[in-house]
């Protein structure tokens, strides 16, 4: 029978010539993965196997990036946990403050994530590595636990829809905005146990940024896992991370898929999804009458290298709408350092944006950023679900870099032509 | 296994941000996590609950982040059982994997209303509105979820593998 891409590289991990939808298997990790909220728990549950040690330590990544620089004493104490355990156990991919970053954004950029890898995180944005050909998926903690103690972990196999993408994105329109598209045609159940693959010409046209954005909100469809094929962009990629050993797999042609949508670029405008769900999608254009107190660019959606680039350059030589606040933070330290070089942070320091430190921050309502009360936030970020950066009664409204750059000038949701 | 419990009823999409927001996830401590459990989605949730009660939803409950607290806030608050048309699957995987009775029904939402009085029988999936002296038929678990739960969730079953490993 014929396999999917994610089926193909599930059935390699569990040993097995053949797999389909709706099997339980149990698969080989490549790499497990948690953070500052999730790991204490995991950690917790961990020395309840009585494992003692982790599976490998050099497959095990332990990141801080949700509430560092540590924003309270107890956010410091789950840090400290997260450090103790790491260094007990000699885990080698632990990230400390100056060299931490977005966990989603981190991970790539080191190499630590890559083709045909199977990888889990107790954190629901793992999907991204999809944009890499990973299969890589949400866990909770107790089966971060798990997969640090054996080293594998309980899959069901998904069955598939494909998004078969076509031409090439407009002028100030990219990934976000066709993962926002796509969204707000399936709904945020829409694509529910399923594997979101991709597939056709315009994926070429996108970047690795556009894709590993796209791969990151599939869970906002509900999907398992979103996932890319793989091709000359991937390539550099992986070897700009320092990343030289992959299996690299492809869907069988006559892949069976549920469902298949045919989505042409061209046509797409700058979309922004409403409170208080990513599928409550809107045109920018359209959108022109709300009004905004704070602008977020950053997270591991969209806090990297292109977004930046994108966003300074609407930005630049412009001020930040009076009473606005508009704040820009690069998901590493090598974006942000790369920002630096090339005068990115200077432009928005000088349009009256403010940079932070690597961190998710606001994005989760942590930190950095929370919205009082009847304020409205446009964030670069994946999710608006009540409460989520901030106060119950704010609101939050998804968008791309190039809108959030060209609403944190006007001060009401734009669409970028207006602006640029 | 059988629980009984007066219901607590929610729509569509009940996300994780709104079982348990963020501003609260600086603690991994269970009593501190029930404590806000529901709050931005129903603020009295916390003085009303009672041991044993149940959350009847939607679609789509537990959506959003892949923070276990949630389904541990909602344990932990006393609720014995969550019943809705479907679950987010890390929702569900996580709800599995710490012990705690979900059940997937397309029926039970229309005909439960908030403040009944309902009984769940975990053997058999079926679901009694005894005030209005109904029964609904939920979805059997695979064998092998039954086999986790049956086994007290998945650190027993890493424990017991980890044994035959030596
Ligand atoms: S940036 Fe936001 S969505 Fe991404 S990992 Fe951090 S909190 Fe989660």
């Amino acid at each position: 029978m014929p396999m999917t891409m994610t089926q193909k590289i599930l059935a390699q991990a569990a040993g097995l010539n053949q797999v389909e939808a709706g099997q339980l298997i149990e698969a080989k990790l490549d790499l497990v993965l948690g953070n500052d909220i999730t790991a204490p728990v995991a950690i917790r549950e961990f020395e309840k196997t009585g494992a003692g040690n982790v599976f490998d330590k050099s497959r095990v990544a332990l990141v801080p990036d949700h509430f560092t620089p540590n924003k309270d004493i107890k956010a410091a104490e789950q840090c400290k946990m997260m450090r103790t355990f790491a260094h007990e156990k000699g885990i080698e991919n632990y990230f400390e403050v100056g060299e931490v970053g977005v966990e989603h954004a981190l991970l790539p950029e080191r190499g630590l994530v890559g083709p045909g890898d199977v990888i889990i995180g107790a954190d629901s944005h793992t999907c991204t590595y999809g944009a890499l050909g990973a299969f890589s998926t949400g866990v909770g903690s107790t089966d971060m636990a798990a997969g640090m103690a054996l080293g594998t972990a309980w899959f069901k196999v998904p069955a598939a829809f494909q998004f078969v993408l076509e031409g090439k994105l407009p002028k100030w329109v990219s990934g976000k905005d066709v993962i926002l598209h796509i969204i707000g045609l399936t709904g945020v159940d829409g694509v529910l146990y399923r594997s979101m693959e991709y597939a056709g010409a315009g994926i070429a046209n996108l970047t690795m940024d556009d894709r590993l954005c796209m791969a990151n909100m599939a869970i906002e469809a509900g999907a398992k896992n979103g996932i890319f094929p793989i091709d000359d962009q991937t390539r550099a990629f992986l070897k700009e991370a320092g990343r030289a050993k992959y299996t690299e797999y492809a869907a069988d042609k006559d892949a069976v898929y549920e469902r298949v949508y045919t989505i042409d670029m061209s046509k797409l405008r700058s979309t922004v999804a409403f409170p208080h769900l990513p599928s409550n999608t809107r045109l920018a254009a359209e959108s022109t009458h709300i009004t905004v107190d704070q602008v977020v660019i950053g997270s591991c959606t969209n806090g990297r290298l292109s977004d930046f680039r994108v966003a300074a350059k609407i930005m630049a030589g412009r001020k930040v709408a009076k009473g606005l606040r508009c704040l820009v933070i690069p998901a590493t330290q090598k974006i942000y350092l790369q920002a630096l070089k090339e005068g990115l942070l200077t432009q928005f320091v000088e349009a009256g944006a403010v940079v932070s430190a690597p961190t998710c921050g606001p994005c989760l309502g942590g930190h950095m950023g929370i919205l009082a009360k009847g304020e409205r936030a446009v964030a670069t970020t994946n999710r608006n679900f009540v409460g989520r950066m901030g106060h119950p009664e704010s609101e939050v409204y998804l968008a791309s870099p190039e809108v959030a750059a060209a609403t944190a000038i006007t001060g009401h949701i734009t669409d970028p032509n207006e602006v640029a | 296994m059988q629980t009984k419990g007066t219901v607590f009823r929610y729509n569509d999409n009940v996300d994780t941000d709104v079982i348990i927001p963020a501003r609260y996830l600086n603690t991994i401590d269970p009593a501190e996590l029930a404590a806000h459990c529901m709050e931005d989605i129903d603020a009295t949730f916390v003085k009303r609950v009672k041991q044993g009660d149940i959350i009847v939803a939607a679609k789509n409950f537990g959506c959003g982040s892949s923070r276990e607290h949630a389904p541990i806030a909602i344990k932990a608050a006393g609720i014995s059982c969550v019943i809705a048309q479907s679950f987010a699957r890390i929702f569900y995987r996580n709800a599995i994997n710490i012990g705690l009775a979900i059940l997937e029904c397309p029926d039970a939402h229309d005909g439960i209303a908030a403040g009944d009085t309902v009984s769940v029988d975990f053997d058999t999936g079926k679901i009694t509105n005894v005030t209005k002296g109904t029964t609904f038929q939920a979805a059997p678990f695979p064998p092998f979820m039954k086999e986790l739960i049956a086994g007290g969730g998945l650190v027993p079953y890493v424990q017991a593998k980890l044994a035959a490993k030596k």
